[in-house]
């Protein structure tokens, strides 16, 4: 017992600065399942409001799915709770490896390996393939993981300027003395909604023989005409060495993730990945349900059909209604209110309206650039997304924002 | 030298109107993380023919222009 009354001082004097700076995270309990209408307990106490999601990754709205629910109660009862082992101990049964062949099938690889995470995948995969003499070249916006995963990892790392293929070129041609070179990027970024040229980056990957990472996490499922993910769209399906991807979002909403890919660079993982090798995988339920989600989306495009045009409709109205939002036409739709106090206030009077949607600010995205992210799904209907609609207007007029400029916003509440 | 070394970083790093002058703290400013020293480091050697050791090339170091050019300077010779 060493937690001493100085050692908690420290933490206590580290935790109020988080408040006293509006850094302070804090947890709203749901107390309903996943899905458009959620029952939330917030402040901890409160009463439960029924509100509408509109910040979820749900963006197939499977996590609730009755065929995807049944799916994992019989994974329970045939392949029980879980394994009390890695994978290459006795952590393996053949429903992982099942999901594998489908993940391998659905993204159009030569192979995949499980991992507890995404954020794991990411975390465990360039020390796995990548050395010292090796160059890792990453858009400086990829998602917090991959930047977790290139600082485990020996390799020398450089960045390009967010999208920009001239940046990248001027940066392979700088590096191209090294062994290998990675290119790595996000599919869609999380943040703001936004594609990365894959075509262009496939070109460019090809002209200096480096190898192209995606982590495709925001979507697979949904994104491409099939819902393969950004590769299927921009048509470059089988030219991506590496695709890291998560079952926490669109392909089901549970957990776990994969490396899918060339088939020595998912065999480096399992032989050297450290997430893969020192934890356990996906438990047994959920990896029933993964393949349940896996076939669904296989057999029908209905639901990312459904999803396209609910983002279209949702995208529509809110420009309309005369706001800002990120260009582009995925599901991830920032509403931009450039000030990190007004974004949370619109927040906070959007759920009095019944409309749960989170404030984003410095740090998770750059000064000045505060924002709602609201994410569209698969499973709300229409009047969800009128009902969402309406509030924004609601709360916009309130704070004179409607057919304003972002100079004009800013002018009134600052950066 | 320094004018080189200054149109670099704001044409590499700079993305908004940011003014840079020699002194400008470049790491513990803000401007270059230490990720992206990575391509200063490597534009310098190649720029001027010059190989700087690992241990050599510390966020210190690279924090200003001026502190580049006297990095620079030394191996130069």
């Amino acid at each position: 017992m060493a937690f001493t009354r100085k050692t908690r001082g420290i933490y206590s004097e580290i935790l109020s600065g988080l408040l006293e700076t509006g850094l302070f995270k804090q947890e709203r309990y749901i107390h309903s399942s996943q899905a458009a209408d959620i029952e939330v307990e917030f402040p901890a106490g409160a009463a439960l409001k029924k509100v509408i999601n509109i910040c979820a990754n749900n963006y197939l709205g499977m996590s609730s799915h009755p065929e995807v629910v049944k799916a994992a109660h019989a994974g329970l009862d045939s392949h029980g709770y879980g394994m009390s082992s890695v994978r290459f101990i006795c952590g393996t049964q053949d429903i992982h490896r099942t999901l594998e062949q489908m993940v391998t099938n659905f993204l159009g690889t030569e192979d995949t390996i499980l991992f507890p995470s995404c954020m794991d995948a990411n975390a465990g995969v360039f020390e796995a393939v990548l050395t010292k003499d090796d160059v890792m070249i990453s858009d400086r916006l990829v998602h917090a993981s991959i930047i977790d995963g290139i600082r485990l990892c020996s390799a020398m790392h450089d960045t390009f300027k967010h999208s920009d293929m001239e940046h990248l070129e001027e940066k392979l041609q700088l590096h191209n003395d090294k062994r290998l070179k990675m290119v790595i990027t996000d599919g869609v970024f999380s943040m703001d909604g936004d594609t990365a040229k894959l075509d262009k980056m496939v070109e460019l990957c090809e002209k200096y023989d480096a190898l192209l990472f995606v982590d495709d996490s925001h979507s697979s499922g949904f994104i491409g005409k099939t819902g393969r993910g950004t590769h299927e769209l921009f048509g470059v399906v089988g030219k991506i060495d590496i695709i890291t991807t998560t079952f926490g979002k669109g392909l089901g909403g549970a957990s776990g993730g994969c490396v899918s890919g060339r088939k020595e660079l998912v065999e480096m993982c399992r032989q050297k990945a450290r997430p893969y090798l020192f934890s356990n995988t996906i438990a047994p339920p959920v990896v029933a349900g993964v393949i349940k989600v896996l076939e669904i989306l296989s057999a029908s495009t209905d639901r990312r059909d459904k999803l396209e045009k609910n983002t279209e409709f949702w995208r529509k109205g809110l420009i309309d209604a005369g706001l800002i939002i990120k260009a582009g036409d995925t599901p991830i739709v920032p509403v931009m209110l450039f000030n990190a106090k007004l974004a949370q206030d619109v927040s906070r009077d959007l759920y009095e309206e019944g409309i749960y949607a989170i404030g984003f600010f410095f740090p998770v995205v750059p000064q000045g650039a505060a924002r709602i992210r609201t994410q569209i799904s698969a499973g709300h209907e229409l009047h969800h997304l009128e009902k969402a609609l309406n509030a924004f207007k609601k709360v916009g007029k309130k704070y004179n924002i409607l057919g304003k400029s972002k100079q004009e916003i800013i002018e009134m509440y600052g950066m | 030298m320094q004018e080189v070394i200054k149109k670099y970083v704001i044409k590499e790093y700079v993305e908004d109107d940011t003014e840079v002058t020699n002194d400008t703290p470049l790491i513990s400013g803000g401007i270059v993380d230490s990720f992206s020293m990575v391509s200063l480091k490597r534009f310098l050697e190649n720029k001027y023919q010059i190989s700087i050791p690992d241990d050599k090339a510390t966020p210190e170091a690279f924090d200003s222009v001026n502190k580049i050019c006297m990095l620079v300077k030394e191996y130069l010779k």
